[in-house]
């Protein structure tokens, strides 16, 4: 157990008034917002030449960019919840049985009464699934992981026999699958920069005629743009909604610092009134919700019915976005629209698949030349003999194999983890069993 | 209190958290039958006199082996408190290899079983391998890593049977599988042996004779954690690192076989089937025993016979399961009974250790109370 306070990230500036920190906090995000936004303009910038040495359209089109946002909203959405349990110090292992109630529910409540019905009660499904594992990780003291597996075990099983009793054989259901849902969640195009309509009136589709102009970089952030701003649904509109709206609930309310604190040092958190328990439970909660949202957001956004393992592993790399995001929202909305891109890839083509060889080859490449500056010759010759290997593959294949892009995502974050120069830092406390009253 | 009362003391407490969780396990199905229109005692009642059919049993012990290896591979990282959640992957993209590697190679027989146990144990050890390298070079959490690893794995497996593993099959068969293994690569079934001490097995029963592999590990897992002191060491880092550390156990060495260990025996998990039943890998390869392995370590406490019990269980469930829907009775009901057990048994075994705690102190307070002045000073 660690006694001696961590010093605060902004340089020891401790007794200063809220107002100094406020600015300290405010200059941290701008800095990390710049270095996001920075570090998109390079990805599009890569892509772009990808796209202009291969001939491989599709890699920047906003048909691309539309349906990566919406393959990444289930993942961020999943990422996003784990970031309040996990900063409340409990490991979620269990969100993948929570997305499983999540589409369950959804698709049981989208046959009966409609799409936005599914939505509420796949996120109801997904917080009961969280309540039980806060039940079992906070009042009984169960090991997360273990709490976690058990849920993950337990939630196909249940949806299974609700099917079962359910979904009888003349509704168009069965075991494995539901009826198709009553409707679908209406879709917009956003006015002015997708040519959404304002009052009546058509508006102009800036970023489509952007895209149209074929100009390089420009017509690729056109496209990035129009994608993810044109036929978006109000779910995934909410959905993104969710990702300033929990920054500004963890950070910038004192009961974000509640739950942040009964992360990093609960018994300290205790000592000062915070009712560590209710806190853990609240979060464990709030991710169980946002597993099952992301779960029903399948149901309707994709298949239009609950399909048995419809969740895909999709609550696991919600987990890796988690730690690839450095326990923040904007860390893991990165890497959900990493995933997502990937995912949207593999669904459209195979050329631009092969193509993304190329673009991966030059990004490590770039990663290695960034080493050579930084003087870290292990990195450096690590970095370019992977970029070799993917330019060699590149060179010497026409296509990459189906099951290969299927696990890009997964491996992408062991390569992160393995390689990363940049210290991730979980909640200190993250994943040990708090017992009132016992703090050594 | 003498040595043997307090051993059994401590076996009594110990059985009561599996007992209280499958009771309520048990209770909780039956609710849940009730609820949804089904007579409980009548379903539980099928299930029995259908699982103490013969070929009920043999069914029983062959479904067993898998889960058993399966959890002796999760309570080899337990024991140690590394959770390798790899066993899904390490178990699958084994079985895929061996099965393959046992069909292109030819030697006399039990060198021939020998050799496929080996790649799949190999095969394994490798994966768990992984995992290690990066836990101790750079710091990244086993489960992570083994999450990441199932999925690779998963797809791994995928690709080498569908691109380069595959037979060529005959027009209409559509089942993607590796060549046969020849015969002095199957491992023999136990039926002679039944049959010579006077069991007569159904038509069509066949008890694998894996098994025995499977209960040879089971002791060789017990020796190794409780009789060597490289267990010694195993069990001391898992209770306090710090500890272990301190007195010269390196801890990264300790992760690093513990890892390759588990992944080894992991590995075999789905020999039973490559070597006794499909002689290949198949499609239809069962999925998913790596999760309940975890569980059934669980059920187990780590322990080899505790194990044994989970998987006889699971495997018992998942037979007799078989005769509810000519009862009526949607079967699922039973995947619901394991998930139910495997999360009721660490509450309870949670709450045992904490009611067993507050009376070890109480004791320790009475006995301090009535230790005569002389004794105070002395322990003092």
């Amino acid at each position: 157990m660690t006694l001696v306070a961590r010093p605060p990230r902004a340089g020891g500036r401790t007794g200063s008034s809220t107002d100094e920190i406020e600015e300290v906090q405010s200059r941290g995000v701008r800095a990390r917002l710049l270095r996001y936004t920075l570090l998109a303009l390079v990805v599009v910038a890569i892509l772009a030449t990808t796209r202009e040495i291969t001939g491989a359209d599709e890699l920047t089109r906003s048909g691309t960019f539309g349906a990566a946002l919406r393959l990444a909203v289930p993942i961020g959405l999943t990422g996003m919840g784990a970031i309040y349990c996990e900063r409340a110090g409990v490991v979620n292992i269990g969100l993948e049985g929570m997305m499983i109630f999540g589409t369950w529910f959804g698709g049981w409540a989208g046959w009966q009464y409609g799409a936005w019905w599914g939505i509420g009660l796949g996120i109801l499904g997904g917080a009961a699934g969280g309540l039980l594992h806060a039940l079992a990780t906070v009042t009984f003291g169960v090991n997360h992981i273990v709490s976690g597996v058990a849920i993950n075990i337990l939630a196909p099983g249940v949806a299974r026999y609700l099917s079962v009793i359910s979904f009888s054989p003349g509704s168009g259901g069965g075991a494995s699958q539901s009826p198709p849902i009553r409707n679908v969640i209406g879709r917009v195009n956003l006015p002015f920069v997708a040519g959404g309509d304002l009052f009546g009136w058509r508006s102009p589709d800036m970023f489509g005629w952007l895209e149209r102009k074929r100009w390089f970089m420009l017509s690729d952030v056109g496209g990035l743009l129009r994608g993810i701003t044109g036929e978006i649904s109000w779910a995934a509109i909410l959905a993104i909604a969710l990702v300033p709206l929990s920054f500004w609930f963890l950070w910038r309310t004192s009961f974000g610092l509640r739950l942040r604190s009964a992360g990093e040092n609960p018994a300290a958190a205790e000592s000062l009134g915070v009712s560590v328990y209710l806190v853990k439970y609240v979060g464990t909660v709030i991710s169980g919700a946002f597993a099952g949202f992301a779960g029903a957001f399948l149901v309707t956004e994709f298949a239009g019915i609950y399909q048995e393992g419809q969740t895909g592993g999709r609550g696991f790399i919600g987990l890796a976005t988690l730690i690839f995001g450095n326990w923040r929202p904007v860390g893991v909305a990165a890497g959900a629209a990493l995933f997502g891109f990937a995912d949207a890839l593999q669904l459209r083509n195979d050329a631009s698949v092969h193509a993304m060889l190329l673009a991966v080859a030059m990004g490590v490449g770039l990663l290695a030349a960034v080493a050579v500056f930084r003087r870290n010759l292990g990195m450096a010759l690590a970095t370019s003999i992977i970029a070799a290997g993917f330019l060699v593959w590149f060179l010497m294949s026409d296509t990459v194999p189906r099951q290969f892009v299927f696990f890009t995502p997964h491996l992408t974050t062991l390569l992160v983890l393995g390689l990363s120069r940049r210290r991730l830092r979980m909640p200190t406390a993250d994943g040990l069993v708090y017992r009132k009253g016992e703090a050594t | 209190m003498n040595v043997w009362s307090r051993r059994l003391r401590r076996f009594a407490i110990g059985l009561l958290g599996p007992v209280v969780a499958i009771g309520f396990a048990l209770a909780l199905s039956a609710v849940i039958l009730k609820i949804s229109g089904h007579d409980p005692w009548q379903a539980f009642r099928a299930m029995y006199d259908y699982g103490k059919t013969r070929a009920s049993i043999i069914s029983m012990l062959n479904r067993s082996i898998p889960y058993y290896i399966t959890g002796l591979a999760v309570a080899i990282g337990f024991k140690m408190n590394l959770f390798n959640i790899g066993v899904e992957g390490q178990y699958r993209l084994a079985a895929v290899i061996a099965a393959w590697a046992g069909a292109a190679v030819k030697f006399p027989a039990p060198i021939h079983v020998l050799f496929i146990i080996a790649v799949a144990a190999a095969v394994g050890a490798s994966l768990g391998g992984i995992t290690a390298i990066l836990k101790v070079t750079r710091n990244v959490h086993e489960v992570i890593t083994s999450i990441m690893l199932n999925t690779i794995s998963t797809g791994l497996a995928a690709y080498l049977l569908a691109a380069h593993f595959a037979q060529k099959n005959k027009p209409g068969d559509l089942i993607i599988k590796t060549k046969e293994i020849p015969e002095s690569g199957w491992f023999p079934s136990l039926n002679g042996l039944l049959s010579r001490i006077g069991i007569e097995l159904p038509i069509g029963s066949n008890l694998q004779g894996f098994i025995v592999v499977a209960v040879l590990l089971g002791v060789a897992y017990y020796f190794l954690v409780w009789r060597t002191r490289f267990g010694y060491d195993l069990r001391a880092s898992g209770i306090n690192p710090f500890a272990a550390e301190a007195s010269g156990v390196d801890p990264n060495r300790m992760v690093v076989t513990t890892l390759l260990l588990s992944g080894g025996v992991a590995g075999l998990a789905g020999l039973s089937q490559v070597l006794g039943f499909f002689h290949r890998y198949t499609i239809d390869f069962p999925t998913g025993l790596g999760f309940t392995g975890i569980g059934i370590a669980l059920l187990g406490r780590n322990h080899p016979v505790g194990i044994a019990f989970g998987s006889l269980l699971f495997a018992f469930l998942e037979r007799s399961a078989q005769v509810l829907d000519l009862e009526g009775v949607p079967k699922e009901i039973v995947v619901i009974m394991q998930g139910v057990m495997i999360l009721s048994i660490v509450i309870a075994y949670e709450v045992v250790h904490r009611l067993v705690e507050i009376q070890e102190r109480k004791a320790v307070v009475e006995a301090t109370h009535e230790a005569p002045p002389g004794m105070e000073v002395a322990a003092a």
